[in-house]
Parts: C-alpha cells; structure tokens; sequence
C-alpha cells in the first residue's frame, strides 16, 4: 500500500523487537469468535490514477458547467485562487488543533485574524473560531440565549431557512425548548404584530435571518426592540455572508449566528461550510465554540492561545457549554483570507455588484411574471411567482445547462407556483436574459392555453 | 543542556505582524470585471439598511496576503513535518490525491439543491461511501449528515431516545466509562440524559461486576470507546453487549480509535447497536488545525426508521435521490447533507487501500504503537500493563519525583522536532503520555521518536529546570494562558 512507509522486511523487524512471533498476537485482546477473517466487501485498491477517473466521471455527472441560479444558504461566488494556494500549505491542512500553542501560532494568529474581521464586519465585540455551519450555529445560538435569560421558550421568523428551522427543532425538542414560529407578511418580512402576539416573559430569544429566506432585508431595529421590551435577546442569523459588504449588519442583535460559506468557500454539494457565532464581550463565557486570545511568553513577546477552555467540554465535561470540539478551522482560514483579499473595499463592491446583478433580473424577471416582496430591500435574492410550475419551467432551463431558482413550494406551499432566485457576481446578463426569457415563453404559452379555453367554453 | 536533536534543528523564520498592521488605504488585492448590468443607486435600493462603512477591515495587496499566510504557516507544525503523535487523535498521513479529487470542477461547485437529476455524481459518491462505511463497520444503515465526531454523538444519542421513546419511554441514563473523552458526557447533557459514571477494572476495562450493577431500566445506552482511550480493547465486550441489550439498553460506541479495527474485527459483530466514525481520524480527512470534521453514524436495523432526514434511496428507474417522507426520523441536525467535501476525501481514502490496504493500515498502527510501548518501557511508567492496540499510555510516575509532569516532557519533545502526544488525558491516568504514532510512521522516524523520550528522561533526571523551561527553539516560549483568560484579547483593535 503505497501510503505505508514500510517494508516487509521492516515489519518482521518490529515484531521481533516487540517479542511477537506474528501480527496475529497483536490482535489476540479480540476474542477470537469476532476477528474478521476475510477480506472487507470494498472495491478493491486502485491506482492513483485509476481513482482519478473514477471521481472525474462523478464530477461530470454533476451538473459540470451548468450555470446556477441557486442560493438559499449556499452562495456561488468567485474564489480567488490564493486561497487554495495558501491553505494546501500542509502546515496548514495537516496541523491539529492547536492546543500547543508554541508549535502552532501559525493557525492561532490567522484565528485570531478571522475574529477580529468577523467583528468588524458584524459590528460585535468578540467572535469564536468557527461552528460547524449556519445551521448549528443557530441553534447553539440559541442555547446560549437559553442560558443567558435563564428563559426557555423561543420564537423563529418563517422568514428563517426552513433547513436552519428544522436543525433547531431537532435541537430545541430534546432540551424540551417550546419554539413558536412567527410569520412573514406581504411586505416578505418578518410580521411584527405576530411576533408581538407571540413574544412573552417566557422568551429567551427571537431567532431572525437577515437578508432573511426570501433576501428580503428584515427590520431589525423594530424587531430587536419588540424582543428587548420583553427582555428577550435578539439572535440574527446571517446566511449570505457577502451581504455584510452593503448592508447594515444587525448591531442591535445579541448574537448573531452566521454562515461564512460566501466568503471564498466551495458550494461543495453542502458542506464543509463555515458557521460562526459573534456576540457582546459581556455574554463570551455563554458562549460556544473555541476562542483564541492574545496574550505574551515569558519574554513578554506577543503571542496566542486558544482561551476560555472551562467553558468546553475537554475541561467541563456535562456541565460544558455545548459538546463542540472539532470546528471548521481550514474552511475559516478560507474565509479569512477571501476577507482580507477583498477587505474595505472589495467586500462593498463585491456586494454592490451582487446587488446590481439581482436588481437587473428582479426587474426583468418582473416584466413577465410576479416577483414578490417588491416594495421592501433585498439583497441579491428574490422571489418570482409563476403560472406554470417553476419545476417544469427548471426542466427546460436545465436543457440550456442553466439551474433555475430553487422552487418553494416544499417550504411554502402558500406562496404558490414561486421560485427563489439567486443573482451573484458570477450571473452574467446574457444567462439571466436567457433564463428570463424562457420564462417569459411559459408565461405567454400558459396565456395563450387559458385564452384558448374560454374560447373553447365560449364555443 | 544535553544536545541529541537529531531530528530538528534551529531554522529561521520570518517575523510577522496582525494583518491590520499591513494595510493601508489604496491597496488592493481584488479586481472586479466590469459590471453588464446597470450600475445601481444602492441609497435607493437599500435605503437605511445600507451600509456605507466596513470598519478597520484590511486593504493590503496579494503579495503581502501570500507573504503573510506563508510566514505564518512555516510557524506550524504539521503531519507533513514528521510525527504526530497525539493519542485519540489519529494524525495519519492525509494523501494529497483526495485534495485533487475534492477539487474537480463538478463536485466542488456543486449546489446542495441543485436537481438530482444533475446531482447523480455527488449522490454516488455518497452511496458508495456508505456501502464501504457499512460494511467497514458491520453495521445494518448509516447516516453521512453530522459535522464531526461530537456531532455524531449527538446524532447517536437522539436515535437512542427515539428508539426509547417508541418503546413508550426515553430512559433517563447515559453510562459513560470514567475514561471517555469530554464530548460523550457533553453530548449527553446535550440530549437531556442524566451521565452516570462506570469506573474502570484494574486492567484499565470496563468493570463488568460494576456495570452488572448499575444497569437498569433506566439506562438508556452505554456509551463506550473501543479500544479505549487506554489503546485498551475491551476483552469482555461480549458480557458488555449481552448486559446493555438485556435490559433493554443500547450500545454505542464512540469510533474514535477505529483505527485500530479496521479490517480486522467489525463493531457490528460484537454487539454494537450505533457507532460514530471521525472521518477525519481513520479516513485520513485532513484536520485543517481544528476541522471540518466528519462524524458518520452506523446503526442496526432496528435503529433505521430514526435516521436523520432526508436519507439516500434508489428509485424505481435506477436514480439516487433524496427520501424526506421519514416519519419516525429525528429531523436534520445539519442544514444539506453533511461535510461531503470530506466524503469524498474519505471515499478516495479507501479506494486507495483496497480491503488489502486497509488491513495492512490497521496491523502496522497497531505495530507500531506495541514499538513504541517496546521502546519506552522503563523509562516511564506504564500504568496499565494490557496489551496495546493502536495506542499507548504511559505516565509521568517517574519523573514527577523531579517535579517535572506530562505537558513539561510535552514541551520538551518539541524541541527534538516532534509534536507532543496528548497530555493529561484520559483522566483515569494521573499525568498521562498518551501516543499514538499511527500506520504513516517508518521505523526511523520512531527510533528518533523513542530516543528523544528517552533523552527526555534523562534530562529529567540530570536538569529538571532546563526541561521545566523548555521548550527552548520556538519562536515564542510559553505563553502566559492564565492572563489570557483573566483578561481575554479576542480581537484586533486599531490602537
């Protein structure tokens, strides 16, 4: 096997220096009723080669060279080469976490780095190295504000990535946390007199995202201060990270729960992502996750170390503040270096040309078919209503190898025959005139039938 | 001092500041392609929620990103530089063809809602990594969908109590051994079950008599590493199954040190009921300096109909797809389908090996765990004289009469150009050296390994004070961690 370093003549060499006549004793500590004595049902070794070929037809199965319209949590944006460049540095992908801090100050200050960005750019105070994804950063999120307001209950916007709401549920259900769900209004954000009607002195946190399911931007200002007079906490989930370059983030929230994948990471079919969990200084011992700090050696130099461990489950076992251990370390330094690539200015004009972009094809797409929640801000998401079913009209896009927007139906069975669609830098006009004009053909073809049957009736 | 250090010496690396530190206004590492759409007034658009300012975030240009990403990774060590031998951890060699493959165009863009019928790629993938996974494991089903191995856990014990909670009741107990790693008593908190600890024997087992003892009605599920976290296989597995499923319970176990079964004896055949698999341990995923992670969950047959959703099925025309309609499932735990980037990584791992690979990569961990047990006998303590599988622990007994402990040796062997095993763990073993070299180790990189422990010791022995101040070749000496909690610093500010 050529990943193993030895020979045979080595191996007979350690089994002598050990004492052992053959591999065998070595597994005599396993009765002997369980050894395996056959060779495992796994295809068989494969050349280097031969394992290339195999994933590249995978690859050319899967939808290679399509252009998308997809977003809804996982965002096709530009990934500028040096990312990989820097983070196939073995230093970096084949480091552990780094517990011991003097052989590791290479992944501790790049986290360190990420932090103090995410804050910047999130308008928090501190931020931890990484949750596994959006998902479970929102429920952890969530958790924490549990712990903080010593409250249980918890109410969600509809208006939330029905995927984030289901992880939640999951989570909630076994901490025995009654979720209430408030909904959205025709404006496609989060109806406030519902949530008025359903926040209590039970409330531990209101769960938003912003740009919210819909890319609708929400009002944060109105709901944070429905959620502070109750003294419940405010938890902004932020699925598009990329939208933090133009839009305001949620400084009122009191913790915002976010997914970096926007941020130079591969859609990868859904992960690995980039969850992160930002907050108030005054809330961090609350918080999941592991923290790296600033502190000095024994000569006073500047160094880091991963911090606040009595809070984690390797220190604190069952009383711990959540069982994370692993976290996204190699995909937050992908994010780190797509941050500082773009940095203060970049972020905004990448942002502004992910607005331009959705803005273009909401109006054209506007032309033909009813693109909803027009009259509040978006972001480079919209929702456009069909006559005919958006899976049908996907069916003739994928034939000019475009994936149209995501179909709601699933999610929101009273938004009809809608679609959720997604404009980023990458969308060029002339895939968007395509897909609105095959859109525009299903509208007028779908006309033309209704027209065609009154006269029938009218006959 | 003593100077053997044959593996490492002195080199020089670059100094380097906070990235803020390089920036100044102007400079640019990015470049857009002009816009083919109208430009828009943003003002308009977004009205109030528009931001207009992004703070101290840096504008550097990419020369200055590459010199200082490369700057700071030289100040790592890594699998790539020598051996790792932090025990539990499995820091085996990560092929660099599966960082290929994860990269193909098709795969790597792929959206998770993309049709199925232009995902049938990625749904294969998934497929056969479960089919390998399965019958690695010897067990019935498994979900890829948790993000790490804690994850996992968490994925574990939700299946538990809903496999309770169909037979009328969820059970109240979690029995955990007095030797298992953090995130199992975490993960039961998590779930809502009370831990309850089960000591271990003198062998560093579980203590049958003791569990006889406490199980009950009560008890939802043991939750057991095996091998240990001694490197310990637990000889009485049998008598654990036949106890747990006697009264109703369940077995899990915490495949964390699969590394030492693989090929050779299957979960599934011994009793286990679940199990999680660290893609990134035993399926060589690379672990980044901290994740992604991957955590798999195998289960018997009875534990299916619980699966997280949606699971993969074969329809009736031959295509994979997506199953959501599970209505005893315990819902998702993770938005999309899980970390595939590393199911494809763990994938091309055990295509690579072959049955005959992964066999051969199992008996040479165990191997050479046993050459690093042969060769330090003597110089420390070995507090539990068991045979070892992929592990070893020993203890800082011996040196501890000088007032030096397990993390002084820790810091010590950097300078000899290793990574340190893991310290202070399990905690069954006071000032514990617990190392697992793993299969990627030739024979000379553990002789250079042994005879650095052993000059350790000795030094111990000769000049305590030099080893209590080491390391002494890093670019920064200890760091002052209680400071850094008292008074965190956990981000840049312009000052």
């Amino acid at each position: 096997m050529r990943y193993l370093p030895k020979s045979p003549a080595d191996r007979e060499a350690i089994l002598k220096a050990i004492g052992a006549r053959s591999i065998d004793d070595l597994f005599a500590p396993i009765p002997a009723e369980y050894r395996l004595n056959r060779d495992l049902k796994v295809p068989r070794q494969m050349a280097e080669s031969e394992l290339v070929d195999w994933f590249r037809e995978r690859s050319r199965e899967n939808g290679d060279g399509y252009a998308t319209f997809l977003g809804a949590g996982a965002y096709y944006h530009y990934r500028p080469v040096i990312i990989d460049s820097l983070i196939s540095r073995g230093e970096f992908l084949t480091a552990y976490t780094p517990y011991q801090a003097e052989i590791s100050q290479g992944t501790l200050q790049s986290i360190f780095e990420f932090q103090s960005m995410i804050c910047e750019l999130t308008g928090m105070e501190v931020a931890n190295a990484s949750m596994y994804d959006g998902s479970t950063a929102a429920a952890e999120a969530v958790m924490m504000a549990v712990r903080l307001t010593g409250r249980r209950s918890v109410v969600v916007a509809r208006s939330l990535h029905p995927e984030y709401r289901e992880v939640l549920a999951t989570y909630a259900f076994h901490q025995g946390m009654p979720v209430a769900t408030a909904g959205f209004s025709d404006t496609g954000r989060l109806d406030l007199k519902e949530l008025e009607k359903s926040v209590d002195q039970n409330t531990a946190c209101v769960l938003i995202q912003s740009p919210n399911f819909f890319g609708t931007i929400e009002d944060v200002d109105a709901v944070a201060e429905i959620a502070h007079k109750n003294g419940a906490m405010l938890v902004v989930s932020i699925a598009e990270a990329v939208s933090l370059g133009i839009v305001e983030p949620p400084r009122q929230a009191d913790i915002i729960a976010m997914e970096a994948q926007s941020f130079g990471v591969p859609l990868g079919f859904g992960g690995p992502y980039c969850g992160v969990i930002a907050t108030r200084e005054k809330y961090v011992r609350q918080m999941p996750g592991r923290l790296v700090g600033q502190t000095t050696d024994r000569n006073g130099k500047r160094g880091f170390v991963l911090t606040l461990a009595t809070r984690e489950q390797h220190i604190r076992r069952e009383k711990a503040t959540s069982n994370i251990c692993t976290n996204q370390a190699l995909v937050a330094l992908m994010a780190n270096i797509f941050m500082t690539i773009y940095g203060r200015v970049g972020l905004r004009e990448l942002a502004k040309q992910n607005l331009a972009k959705a803005a273009y094809a909401a109006q054209q797409f506007g032309k033909h078919a009813k693109v909803l929640f027009s009259g509040s801000p978006r972001f480079n998401e919209f929702v456009v209503q069909t006559s005919e079913d958006p899976y049908a009209i996907n069916g003739r896009l994928l034939g000019h190898k475009i994936v149209g927007g995501l179909p709601l139906k699933k999610f929101y069975p009273e938004l009809g025959n809608a679609a959720l669609w997604c404009c980023t830098e990458m969308t060029t006009r002339t895939i968007i005139d395509t897909a609105v004009g095959l859109v525009a053909e299903s509208e007028r073809s779908v006309k033309s039938a209704k027209e065609a049957d009154v006269e029938e009736v009218a006959r | 001092m003593k100077s053997v250090t044959r593996k490492a010496t002195r080199h020089v690396n670059q100094n380097e500041g906070l990235i803020f530190e390089k920036s100044s206004a102007g400079k640019a590492a990015w470049k857009l392609p002009p816009l083919d759409v109208p430009e828009v007034d943003t003002q308009k658009l977004l009205g109030s929620s528009e931001r207009k300012d992004l703070g101290n975030m840096p504008e550097v240009s990419e020369i200055e990103i590459i010199r200082h990403f490369t700057r700071l990774s030289t100040w790592n060590y890594a699998i790539d530089l020598g051996m790792y031998p932090l025990g539990s951890c499995t820091m085996k060699y990560n092929p660099r063809v599966n960082e290929v493959v994860s990269r193909l165009e098709g795969l790597a863009n792929g959206h998770p809602y993309q049709p199925e019928k232009v995902s049938q790629g990625a749904l294969r993938i998934i497929k056969t990594l479960s089919e390998c996974l399965i019958e690695i494991t010897g067990m019935d089903a498994i979900t890829l969908q948790p993000a790490a191995g804690a994850h996992g856990e968490l994925t574990g014990l939700l299946l538990v109590r809903a496999y309770h909670q169909s037979k009328g009741h969820p059970r109240k107990k979690i029995l955990i051994p007095d030797s298992a790693h953090g995130t199992n008593p975490a993960t039961a908190a998590t779930v809502g079950y009370a831990v309850e600890n089960l000591k271990s024997d003198a062998r560093g087992m579980v203590d049958v008599a003791a569990l006889a003892a406490q199980m009950n009605e009560d008890v939802a599920a043991l939750m057991l590493t095996n091998p240990n976290t001694l490197g310990v296989f637990e000889q009485d597995i049998a008598k654990i199954a036949d106890l747990m499923h006697a009264k109703g319970g369940l077995l899990y176990m915490d495949g964390a040190n699969m590394n030492a079964l693989v090929g050779k004896v299957r979960p599934g055949d011994f009793g286990v009921d679940l199990m999680h698999l660290n893609l990134h341990k035993t399926f060589s995923t690379p672990h980044g300096g901290g994740g992604p992670g991957s955590g798999p969950v195998a289960v018997k047959k009875i534990l299916e109909p619980f699966l997280p959703k949606p699971v993969l099925i074969t329809k009736a025309d031959g295509t994979l797809g997506f199953e959501y309609d599970r209505p005893q499932s315990v819902g998702r735990v993770r938005a999309f389908y899980g970390n595939f980037g590393m199911f494809i990584r763990a994938l091309a791992y055990t295509l690579a090996n072959g049955p005959d690979g992964l066999r051969q990569t199992t008996e040479d961990a165990v191997l050479n765990a046993n050459y690093i047990r042969k060769g330090l006998e003597g110089a420390y303590d070995l507090p539990y004289s068991t045979p070892s599988m992929h592990e070893v622990v020993f203890s800082d007994k011996l040196q501890g009469k000088k007032g030096v402990h397990t993390m002084d040796i820790a810091k010590r062997l950097i300078d000899y150009g290793f990574h340190p095993y893991t310290t202070a763990f399990p905690l069954i073993v006071p000032g514990a050296l617990m190392i697992e070299p793993t299969e990627s180790e030739s024979t000379e990189e553990m002789d250079l390994f042994i005879e650095a422990m052993r000059s350790i010791a000795q030094e111990v022995e000769e000049d305590p004070e030099m080893v209590l101040a080491a390391p002494h070749t890093t670019r920064v000496s200890r760091l002052d961690e209680v400071a850094a909690a008292r008074k965190p610093v956990l981000r840049w500010k312009p000052s």
